[in-house]
């Protein structure tokens, strides 16, 4: 038996605990959403089908699309220019449709290291990235990164010398952050797409770094 | 308008309701990283109100500024999107 619970008698087949049915109330906010949006396709506004459309669109968005801009910018000297002075317009000439996203990246250096957080909600590229991990949302996370940043990199596996200056970017109004990660060390030889699968999410926030070659 | 490089302090006031100012940096002292451009004011916008647009800022503070010697290395920062009407000359 693979799992040591105790109490056998809630256990499904396979060993877990079953998940309890969410058969609550609406909260106030859920009817306030559902009636929203009858009211939006009852007026002919929207269509349930624009509706569905859109989140396959939010859903189709993911890190994938982040690690190609910053396999472009390692690679591209003049697009790594546009995208230090407008990341959101050099994300676009890519070809992906961020919408009216503000994106502003900031780059890891030798002795500077990035890290994004919103300490106020849970802003995050989402246009880009698709949707933030659920620990970015927390309190913990978002408490904790602009306090003790070096404490909250260390759990992340993530160790930096105390000459490394860290940045933390607080997303507190408008714009959204994107870090770019230095360049591994021994990629000279590897192709754009190559380098884009060294891109991890949390080396975009800024939370780890990017994959060494031969972990690929 | 604030010049990037200029000293700045987050006003310490503490209305109610809908604020993109964070309470931790109110009263903190920092320097504009850079200017951002105008945006309607979400302050407005969260609640349906005629929202003018607001020079938005991006203020950095050290982390000795904030946390004094709690911080874990004072040379360290952050960097905060700040408007316009929550900051004044230092």
């Amino acid at each position: 038996m693979p799992h040591d619970h105790h109490d056998h008698d809630h256990l499904s087949p396979s060993g877990h605990p079953y998940r309890q049915d969410n058969d609550a109330p609406l909260t106030y906010f859920q009817r306030m959403e559902i009636a929203v949006r009858e009211l939006l396709i009852e007026k002919g506004h929207l269509t349930p089908a624009e509706i569905a459309t859109q989140i396959d669109t939010m859903d189709a968005r993911s890190p994938a699309n982040g690690a190609a801009v910053v396999a472009r910018a390692w690679t591209d000297p003049a697009f790594k220019a546009r995208l230090m002075e407008n990341a959101g317009d050099a994300t676009r000439e890519m070809g992906f449709d961020i919408g009216p996203l503000h994106l502003v990246a900031v780059e890891n250096t030798a002795d500077i290291h990035n890290m994004i957080v919103c300490t106020l909600c849970s802003c995050y590229p989402r246009n880009l990235l698709g949707l933030p991990p659920d620990w970015y949302k927390t309190r913990a996370y978002r408490s904790r990164a602009v306090r003790e940043p070096r404490a909250v990199l260390r759990e992340f596996g993530l160790e930096l010398p105390e000459t490394t200056r860290i940045r933390v970017h607080d997303s507190t109004a408008d714009m959204r952050y994107i870090v770019l990660p230095a360049r591994p060390p021994g990629t000279e030889d590897i192709t754009e797409a190559a380098l884009a699968k060294l891109v991890t999410r949390d080396s975009m926030i800024g939370t780890g770094l990017p994959l060494a070659p031969e972990n690929t | 308008m604030t010049p990037k490089g200029n000293r700045v302090r987050v006003k310490a006031m503490y209305p109610p309701g809908h604020v993109r100012a964070p309470f931790y940096l109110r009263g903190k002292t920092g320097e504009v990283e850079r200017i951002l451009g105008r945006f309607r004011s979400p302050e407005q916008l969260a609640y349906g109100l005629p929202a003018p647009e607001k020079t938005l800022y991006r203020v950095r503070f050290t982390m000795a500024e904030l946390w004094g010697d709690a911080a874990e290395n004072p040379a360290d920062t952050v960097d905060a999107e700040i408007y316009d009407h929550w900051l004044e000359e230092a």
